[in-house]
């Protein structure tokens, strides 16, 4: 009975969270290749009226509109890169999740890099001191004056 | 040694909080414009397009009728609140006569739209029937009112996001207008 009880709000939450978002995007295309493409080209492309979310989750009128020109340009035989482009061209490279390489963006890639090598060198600098100072500590004992 | 780590303990904290004067900074500088997204058109030839008219449905209404010429291509619907806001300036720059403006009516249903333009008064040389927003996609529009300015080489000029104001039109689009336009009013 109580096992019961626990299952019913999780089966409610699955049935209701499916309905949701079929509700958003019911697009469903004839070859399951074009529709997995589908997928992740409207997952990786932003809603530029609601900035944080991409056009496969947004219920705004300007994402159904641009999952429409996916849609039409994936049909039309267009390559995943071609239709990044049309969209680049067309809003900016804001519009993709997840930003280029270019001369522009260089900093985005590499300032981690960058900041994990000032933290490699300032750890082995901490190690290395404290290892001196151990060192010295040891010797002050030998010669007992370390006080 | 010891002058060496004076140096390095106000050097470090001293270029952190230089580092954050100029992120901050650059953050109340572009303050206003939080939000607006450049747009990649700015200094590109100005997408082309043919639609109905919505006064004379049976009409084409698009590039051709622009070439060679400056003009205001605004974009704009019923459903928009920033469109209602910004509706008496665009009637103040079309008495003025400075420059033309064209509607692009993005989405909208077309009674309300002539009803709107019937009650508010209509600052449009045409406008353009965009139901289905496949042109404004092509403008890179995402969030009406946009305001675009095109020279006479059919070359885009700037976009404004949001509702246009007066000290807005008299800032950022009357200074790119050339002379000879803008001294027909003035």
């Amino acid at each position: 009975m109580t096992l019961r009880l626990a299952v019913l709000p999780m089966l409610l939450a699955a049935v209701l969270g499916g309905t949701v978002a079929y509700a958003i995007d019911p697009t469903e295309l004839p070859d399951p290749q074009l529709q997995a493409r589908y997928v992740a080209l409207t997952k990786e492309l932003r809603c530029l009226q609601c900035q944080n979310e991409s056009i496969a989750d947004s219920p705004a009128g300007l994402a159904s509109d641009l999952r429409r020109e996916v849609r039409n340009m994936l049909l039309a035989g267009k390559s995943d890169e071609e239709i990044r482009d049309f969209m680049v061209a067309r809003y900016g490279e804001f519009i993709l999740f997840r930003p280029r390489y270019s001369a522009r963006n260089a900093w985005l890639w590499l300032l981690p890099l960058v900041l994990l090598l000032i933290g490699v060198v300032v750890a082995v600098r901490v190690v290395r001191q404290r290892s001196v100072l151990l060192a010295q500590d040891d010797e002050a004992v030998d010669d007992g004056t370390a006080e | 040694m010891s002058r060496w780590r004076l140096g390095g303990r106000f050097l470090i904290p001293l270029l952190a909080f230089a580092l954050l004067v100029v992120v901050l900074a650059n953050g109340i500088r572009h303050a206003d414009r939080k939000g607006t997204i450049d747009s990649p058109l700015v200094g590109r030839p100005a997408p082309e397009f043919a639609l109905p008219s919505l006064t004379d449905p049976n009409r084409l209404v698009g590039s051709q009728d622009l070439q060679g010429r400056w003009y205001v291509l605004n974009v704009w619907g019923t459903w928009c609140p920033g469109c209602y806001q910004e509706h008496e300036t665009l009637m103040e720059v079309a008495r003025s006569g400075v420059v033309p403006i064209v509607g692009l009516n993005w989405k909208d249903d077309d009674a309300q739209a002539l009803a709107w333009l019937a009650q508010l008064g209509n600052p449009y040389e045409w406008i353009a029937v965009d139901r289905d927003g496949r042109v404004a996609i092509d403008w890179g529009v995402y969030g009406a009112p946009e305001t675009f300015l095109v020279d006479d080489r059919g070359i885009v000029v700037h976009k404004h996001t949001g509702p246009l104001t007066s000290q807005v039109w008299k800032r950022d689009f009357l200074p790119l207008l050339p002379q000879r336009v803008t001294s027909r009013s003035e």
